[in-house]
């Protein structure tokens, strides 16, 4: 089981190492933009999208703006880094509680078998 | 598969929201009871909806040379039902559109309908097939995660083409061209979102095997093994 875990941490980063080195080098992907600049590699899909949606409709004009945006770039990544710490916390203290319950209970069942066999 | 704030019409924007309304209600409503009548299960509820938190804000890089994430969700309908992962979804998207600009609220019921709707029901109906025809647990797992997370990115692209039509080509055209900036970049994420799922459930089964017994989509059989 153990084993099978490791081998499942290395298909994923794999998967996601991997993008990384192909799409520049076996040029998938759009290498050229529309108007023949190279186009940013690795940008968002809800870009891609947008863009798409300019495409087909270019009269289309968002009706809406967001209320608050991220004053830079920086401040964006700040912001999803917490969404994902805030996660990854909590996913780690259950795994921390899970591991030092599991360890005591097999240590509670040890002692118990061993307070019989003396009692034996 | 967030459609950004202002970029759906009025009216779809109008329509999704109502077809998500009730999702919302009832969701929220299930997962009070749930806590309700088992509270012991509080602690595994935290763990899906932290999963779906830290999967939502990766954007990974794919094959085609965009970056998407996953989202997360498919892990807590297993474990709870499509339904319970209604409130979660709501509460990473309004995050998101908020705070990061990212989606909308103009947008929010088409989100809402693909991320914490379509992929959770679709996760949960692939992992109950898959346990009537007894597939061992960590495939049901893997692609009941797997395509719940494609059935997401396929949903935004049927919005969008339904949304935006192409002028010449229709529907159909439209489709294929947000399938392709979704779907098709998600193939490699779905897959990590798949194994990532696995790998937790596999700690839930070594950790948490009596909680498990308490979830309806766990047979006690399964647990032990």
């Amino acid at each position: 089981m153990k084993r099978r875990n490791w081998l499942i941490v290395a298909a994923i980063v794999l998967l996601t190492v991997s993008p990384l080195w192909l799409v520049p080098h076996l040029g998938i992907g759009a290498a050229v933009g529309p108007d023949g600049q190279p186009a940013g590699l690795f940008g968002g899909a809800d870009g891609k999208a947008q863009e798409a949606i300019g495409e087909i409709a270019p009269d289309y004009q968002p009706w809406f703006k967001p209320l608050l945006e991220p004053a830079s770039s920086e401040i964006a990544s700040l912001l999803f880094a917490l969404q994902a710490a805030l996660g990854a916390g909590v996913i780690g203290y259950w795994l921390g509680c899970a591991v030092t319950r599991d360890k005591l209970r097999r240590a509670a069942e040890r002692d118990a078998t061993e307070k019989e066999t003396r009692a034996d | 598969m967030h459609i950004m704030e202002g970029f759906l019409p009025l009216q779809h924007a109008v329509g999704w929201s109502l077809a998500s309304a009730p999702f919302v209600a009832w969701g929220i409503h299930s997962v009070r009871r749930r806590l309700r009548e088992q509270p012991e299960q509080r602690m595994l509820l935290g763990v899906a909806a932290a999963f779906a938190f830290v999967l939502s804000a990766l954007k990974l890089p794919s094959v085609t040379g965009s970056c998407s994430h996953p989202t997360g969700v498919g892990l807590g309908a297993l474990l709870f039902g499509p339904l319970a992962m209604v409130p979660v979804g709501l509460v990473v998207l309004l995050f998101q559109a908020l705070l990061l600009a990212h989606g909308g609220l103009t947008t929010l019921g088409a989100n809402l309908f693909s991320m914490a709707i379509v992929g959770p029901f679709v996760a949960a109906g692939i992992f109950r097939l898959g346990r009537r025809f007894a597939v061992p647990l960590a495939g049901c797992v893997f692609f009941a995660a797997c395509l719940g997370d494609l059935a997401t990115y396929l949903t935004t692209a049927i919005q969008l083409a339904w949304a935006f039509p192409d002028p010449a080509g229709g529907f159909a055209a439209s489709l294929a061209k947000f399938a392709g900036i979704f779907a098709v970049t998600q193939i490699p994420l779905a897959i990590s979102e798949g194994l990532l799922t696995v790998l937790v459930v596999n700690a839930l089964v070594r950790f948490n095997a009596e909680e498990l017994k308490g979830l309806a989509l766990f047979s006690p059989r399964e647990v032990r093994a």
